[in-house]
């Protein structure tokens, strides 16, 4: 319990139409608050049905502090169930993943548990006869979740309140579309690991920077600068490595990425590379748009492979990049710790030159040991540092500000629109006006 | 080459990083040299699975130069210790030999300080009467853990 607990109004004045205040990042109040209304009332990533292909195959995450899990049922379907045996409360399944035959089973008591969640047996069920235990919350079995699969993108919302998930993601999902078109079978499997990098510093700062085009030319100078450098310095018939395509893109100056665009929706969706990004210049693959046309046409196939866009960021759990088929999931931790996880894909009927791009692509940028994630890290952790000084409690969003803006919109790529955006959404749900 | 200058050349290597010497660290690579962290236990590929790092003589050179232009994640800067065991080398060709080298490594940065367990896997080649390293590959004990920003060479 802190100040902000009880008091919506409090919460609604930490957001101006152009600045937030410094407690979003700092107070741990902020924190539990955020867990409880934004985490669990809006549809939040899980996983991808590739991770749990068979019936009993099961995936283990937490949405915010509370861990769930998807589960492969025997029709096909995905559940999502809190990872919570129904009797004392202990995690049901502690590994990430695995596969169960009909029950999981609960290490503690042996109380078993269906696929579906409902409960199968308990030892010595007489001890219950008379007990009123038949009607009570346990002998429901584990409390499932609202789950929703989206081309293979499985969300779910904690709370039986909330925003439907059409309505909640609205346009937005059309990044998804196009990621999954890259496949010539319109199909995505998770693949090859996840990185997994700890950032010491809040969840909204690293969700900010997604979309923040302001930042490379300066952050990633020492980086990408360096790797243009090292380039240019080579004979003029070297073939170009995969790593300098990937990352002199970094390098590009404020025109690039204010031309690139960036749109904005409702509850704080956002992407950039609206008109092109700095994954447009990759060599062709012509084995791959080959498979392209083939499988969608001429027409669709230009058009998919001509959508590069840089970062979507589906608030506030996940960031995908369809031209690159990798995606960050963001997990807080607590209200200066984030885990920030990096999947991969496989395009299923793509060539293995596409997969090996990606899977470069993701351990160059997104590893703890990346050169370009350790300077975004670092800054973020100045932020997190120098904010809890005095002085100015205000971030400035101000830049290309316009007043009335919201809603669906296209604007240049260096506004900070998609931050002023995020936040929004954050005190819709932190602080309700209604409430 | 015996095990014992085997592992004299490896205590020089682990040294020469840990006084960021990179220039001298560097001159000890092959043209075709790799360096490879993975992120799997026992993983056998770094093409087709991600890993923590896996790079050759450019994307070392990048890392060299980029810690001399005094990027924001170097303020205040970084400093590594390496503690090695004594390594086992064993001949696995004609002028190669493998050695294992468990080890413990600090990295420390201001008040915060880092600390990793594994067991690196050096592939060496004899050249102009010394070595090269082909191949180094750093397992780390928990290479599939939520890690923080790990910023020297392993």
């Amino acid at each position: 319990m802190g100040r902000y607990t009880d008091d919506p109004a409090a919460i609604r004045a930490l957001v101006r139409d152009r600045e937030v205040h410094r407690d979003v990042y700092l107070d741990p109040d902020i924190f539990a608050i955020e867990m409880r209304r934004l985490w669990a009332k809006t549809w939040v990533f899980v996983g991808h049905t590739s991770q749990i292909p068979e019936p009993g195959d099961f995936y283990t995450c937490s949405i915010g502090a509370e861990p769930v899990m998807m589960v492969r049922q025997t029709d096909g379907s995905v559940r999502v169930l809190r990872n919570r045996c129904a009797h004392k409360g202990a995690k049901l399944v502690g590994v990430t993943s695995g596969k169960v035959g009909r029950f999981f089973r609960c290490p503690y008591h042996a109380w078993s548990y269906r696929i579906d969640g409902s409960l199968a047996a308990v030892p010595l069920r007489d001890g219950y006869a008379g007990s009123g235990f038949d009607g009570c919350d346990a002998a429901r079995g584990l409390s499932p979740v609202q789950a929703h699969d989206y081309r293979g993108f499985v969300f779910a919302r904690l709370s039986a309140e909330g925003p439907g998930f059409a309505e909640y993601f609205g346009a937005s999902l059309s990044s998804i579309d196009y990621m999954v078109d890259r496949s010539p079978a319109g199909e995505m499997v998770i693949a090859g690991g996840v990185l997994r990098y700890l950032h010491d510093s809040n969840w909204k700062m690293f969700v900010e920077n997604l979309n923040d085009t302001m930042h490379p030319m300066a952050a990633h100078a020492s980086s990408a600068g360096t790797a243009k450098q090292l380039w240019a310095d080579q004979p003029k018939d070297t073939p170009k490595p995969m790593a300098i395509e990937q990352l002199v893109p970094f390098a590009e100056g404020y025109e690039f990425f204010d031309k690139m665009g960036v749109r904005v929706f409702d509850n704080g969706h956002s992407y950039s590379g609206v008109h092109f990004s700095i994954h447009s210049a990759y060599a062709a693959v012509p084995e791959y748009e080959a498979a392209m046309v083939a499988a969608h046409g001429a027409e669709r196939a230009k058009d998919v492979l001509g959508t590069v866009r840089h970062n979507t960021v589906y608030y506030p759990s996940l960031t995908i990049k369809g031209a690159i088929q990798t995606i960050r999931v963001i997990r807080p931790i607590a209200v200066d710790r984030t885990l920030i996880e990096s999947w991969s894909f496989r395009l299923t009927g793509a060539p293995p030159a596409i997969f090996r791009r990606n899977v470069t692509y993701n351990r160059l940028i997104n590893s703890p040991l990346s050169v370009v994630g350790h300077d975004d890290q670092a800054c973020y952790r100045m932020v997190q540092e120098g904010l809890a000084g005095g002085g100015n409690e205000w971030v400035s969003l101000h830049r290309d500000f316009a007043a009335g803006e919201g809603g669906d919109m296209t604007v240049n790529g260096t506004s900070e629109i998609s931050m002023r955006n995020q936040f929004r959404a954050w005190v819709n749900m932190m602080a309700p006006e209604a409430a | 080459m015996n095990e014992a200058e085997i592992a004299r050349f490896l205590y020089r290597e682990a040294r020469l990083l840990d006084d960021k010497r990179w220039e001298e660290w560097f001159a000890l690579l092959s043209e075709d040299a790799l360096y490879w962290v993975p992120l799997s236990r026992g993983q056998s590929d770094g093409e087709e699975h991600t890993s923590l790092a896996y790079e050759d003589r450019l994307l070392l050179r990048l890392r060299i130069e980029r810690l001399r232009r005094d990027p924001p994640s170097q303020q205040p800067p970084s400093f590594s210790q390496h503690v090695l065991q004594a390594p086992e080398a064993a001949q696995v060709g004609d002028g190669a030999w493998r050695a294992r080298t468990p080890f413990s490594y600090a990295e420390a940065k201001g008040d915060a300080m880092l600390i990793l367990y594994g067991v690196a896997t050096h592939d060496l080649i004899a050249a102009g009467g010394g070595l090269l390293i082909r191949r180094k590959r750093v397992d780390l004990l928990n290479c599939d853990a939520a890690l923080p920003s790990v910023q020297l060479f392993l």
